[in-house]
């Protein structure tokens, strides 16, 4: 029992020991390292580490080390909210994540409220920065600019179709139809039917027969792969000859699933592949060395820490407030994916989004 | 009139797949009185378990079309009869004695039950399943909308007629079916007689649960896409179509079921494609108003 009391104090002392040991920068990471996204909250990690490791290798931010905090959400807004508060515990100076918007938002109150920095590489729903505050980022694109760039394309490369704009009713795909229809609008062209569906159904004959009498030749359509898969089944079924275009949402192998070759030629907007950018070649060849892929969303974590590190290097500070203001006007900022700055509200100033197509069972950007 | 064709083949389908899954509430409902609410989750289990089939059979290198439909009709049918059989057993009988509401209760938690079952032991994700019989026949064309009738809505049609036909007889002409519908008259006279009431009323979930089958086989194939949760959307619009046809009549159940798909679909084609279930759902109210019994329903005559 004694002894049991003298190894808790010397483990203790050695622990006071680690923490005032030279000068450290606590950062935090968060995103689901398990649950049905672990995928992505590995990712994130992993371009985390990388990213830490190769900037305490040059001699860290303003001559002291960056330590990770690692915190796992599951991409549950009770546990994003737990985990923010863990994080701030330990003293992190900055938060790369989380992943899921639905943590993400919710966790950036935790983080406004105790002066912290939050940058999310992942999340897309606009109300993360709509909502958010002087101290809320990412450095993925919005909703509403993968909208726009959609909406454009639709303008300038399907002059005189008939396109129907077709969304679900919920926070994502009535925002990304709404966004395209205006860009569209904007370009010159006129939709020839807007209409909702309604999700978690099967049979949308009804819908598409719809489509089928006003003539429709594109369909772009605001909503998950699910509902999409099913549409354009029933479409080409019913004998139409109509090209599909939808959002990062049917970026996914359940959509081909469901269509079958029915799917071909279907459009969609989606970041472009970061792994094939010259600014990456280096980092890339780093990761490959370590036997990772650097896929989805390793990079713009990377990013996320490179664009911190250079701003507080820029204010000889790490004070969250004063960081978050030189991120936003001395921008653009060099890194893995090419240059980011910031806006007002903390979003990526360039949409970053470009187009994908299924062919033959896969997708690639066009 | 091309579209309006159209829009009627696809209500026709659609109320063929609802009238399908009625069948097997009406028979259970006709011969205890009781609304089985786990009949729309044993509909997704032979849905799942005619995934697995074919998706196994295309594995082991069955590529006739034909004989892989047969042997996982066979199988689905079987697997979810034994469903069916099973629940009697474990959630129904023990309560045959009990108040009303009990084993209304039961059913919805067997219910919840197998949802959760699917969900943990399949996933929460939705299942796709490539078309397995495409194609069709152009029935017109009027300037450039042209009438697109598909095998799988034929077979559908054909299939639910055919179960209707079957089934009809099966009540009407067989020692089984007048076992049946003693049981619905007086259950205790029925026992009295010498009839085996729990053979004929364990029969009756079998013969629900295998339609049930027939109807997720048939909803896999032409949708192509499945989820643990299938069960309780389908089960609801079924169930709705078992009300208006009036609880107990098989030929009410299909009619029913037909009405409430074109319901949706004429609604869909001609107004709002997102109010199609309040139209048809207040279409159902005011005609349970005027018709309590449902269209083919017969009065409940109190016994006294």
């Amino acid at each position: 029992m004694r002894r049991g009391g003298i190894a808790a104090l010397a483990l203790l002392a050695g622990l006071a020991w680690v923490g005032s040991a030279g000068a450290q920068i606590r950062i935090g990471v968060a995103g689901p390292i398990t649950g049905s996204n672990a995928t992505f909250g590995v990712q994130l990690k992993e371009g985390a580490e990388q990213a830490v490791a190769d900037i305490n290798a040059k001699g860290g931010v303003l001559g002291q080390k960056l330590v990770l905090e690692v915190g796992d959400d599951a991409c549950d807004p009770k546990q994003a909210v737990s985990v923010a508060n863990a994080l701030v515990e330990r003293g992190v100076k900055a938060v790369i994540g989380h992943f899921c918007s639905s943590s993400s938002i919710p966790a950036s109150k935790v983080y406004t409220e105790e002066g912290v920095l939050q940058i999310s590489p992942a999340s897309t729903n606009p109300a993360y920065t709509d909502h958010g505050s002087w101290n809320t980022f990412r450095v993925c694109g919005r909703d509403d600019q993968q909208g726009a760039v959609a909406g454009k394309y639709i303008a300038e490369h399907f002059k005189g179709a008939k396109v129907a704009v077709l969304h679900d009713n919920s926070a994502y795909g009535k925002g990304l139809a709404d966004e395209t229809l205006k860009a569209m609008n904007a370009a010159g062209m006129k939709e020839a039917l807007y209409s909702a569906y309604v999700p978690g159904e099967r049979d949308y004959s009804a819908l598409v027969s719809r489509l089928k009498e006003a003539g429709i030749t594109v369909i772009y359509l605001g909503g998950y792969q699910n509902e999409a898969g099913l549409i354009i089944r029933q479409a080409k079924e019913q004998g139409m000859k109509v090209t599909l275009i939808g959002g990062d949402a049917l970026v996914t192998k359940e959509f081909w699933d469901i269509t079958g070759p029915t799917g071909e030629a279907t459009l969609m907007t989606f970041p472009p592949d970061p792994r094939t950018r010259a600014t990456a070649a280096p980092v890339v060849a780093e990761f490959k060395a370590k036997k990772i892929d650097p896929e989805g969303y390793v990079l713009y974590t990377y990013a996320a820490i490179q664009i911190w590190a250079a701003a507080a290097e820029k204010v000889h500070s790490t004070d969250p407030r004063k960081v978050a203001e030189a991120m936003k006007a001395d921008g653009p900022w060099p890194t893995v994916l090419g240059d980011i700055g910031f806006d007002k509200k903390g979003d990526v100033t360039r949409a970053d989004y470009v187009f994908y197509v299924w062919h033959n069972g896969s997708y690639s950007q066009m | 009139m091309a579209y309006a064709l159209q829009q009627l083949i696809n209500g026709v389908t659609l109320g063929m797949i609802y009238g399908l899954i009625a069948v097997g509430y009406t028979m259970v409902y006709g011969i205890i009185g009781m609304i089985n609410f786990a009949h729309g989750d044993v509909f997704m289990i032979g849905a799942f378990v005619s995934l697995v089939s074919l998706l196994g059979l295309a594995a082991l290198g069955v590529s006739a079309v034909p004989l892989a439909l047969g042997l996982t009709l066979l199988g689905a049918v079987a697997i979810s009869a034994l469903y069916g059989w099973a629940i009697e057993r474990l959630a129904y009988r023990p309560l045959r004695g009990s108040f009303r509401l009990a084993p209304l209760i039961s059913a919805i938690g067997m219910s919840i039950a197998l949802e959760n079952y699917v969900q943990v032991v399949q996933g929460a994700r939705v299942k796709p399943l490539a078309p397995v019989v495409p194609g069709g026949l152009t029935l017109m064309t009027e300037g450039s909308f042209a009438v697109q009738l598909g095998w799988m809505q034929v077979v559908i049609v054909v299939v639910t007629l055919a179960v209707l036909a079957l089934f009809t007889w099966l009540v009407t002409k067989t020692p089984l079916g007048r076992a049946m519908r003693a049981c619905e008259q007086d259950l205790k006279m029925a026992a009295l007689l010498g009839i085996d009431t729990d053979r004929t009323i364990s029969l009756t979930f079998v013969i629900g649960a295998a339609l049930a089958a027939v109807a997720g086989l048939l909803f896999l194939l032409y949708y192509g896409s499945i989820d643990f949760f299938v069960g309780f959307i389908a089960g609801v619009k079924a169930f709705t179509a078992a009300v208006l046809g009036g609880v107990g009549s098989l030929p009410g159940a299909v009619l029913g079921g037909l009405l409430i798909g074109l319901i949706e679909t004429i609604w869909s084609a001609y107004f709002s494609v997102q109010y199609k279930d309040v139209a048809a759902f207040s279409i159902l109210a005011v005609a349970l108003i005027f018709m309590p019994t449902g269209l083919l329903g017969r009065a409940d005559v109190e016994k006294v």
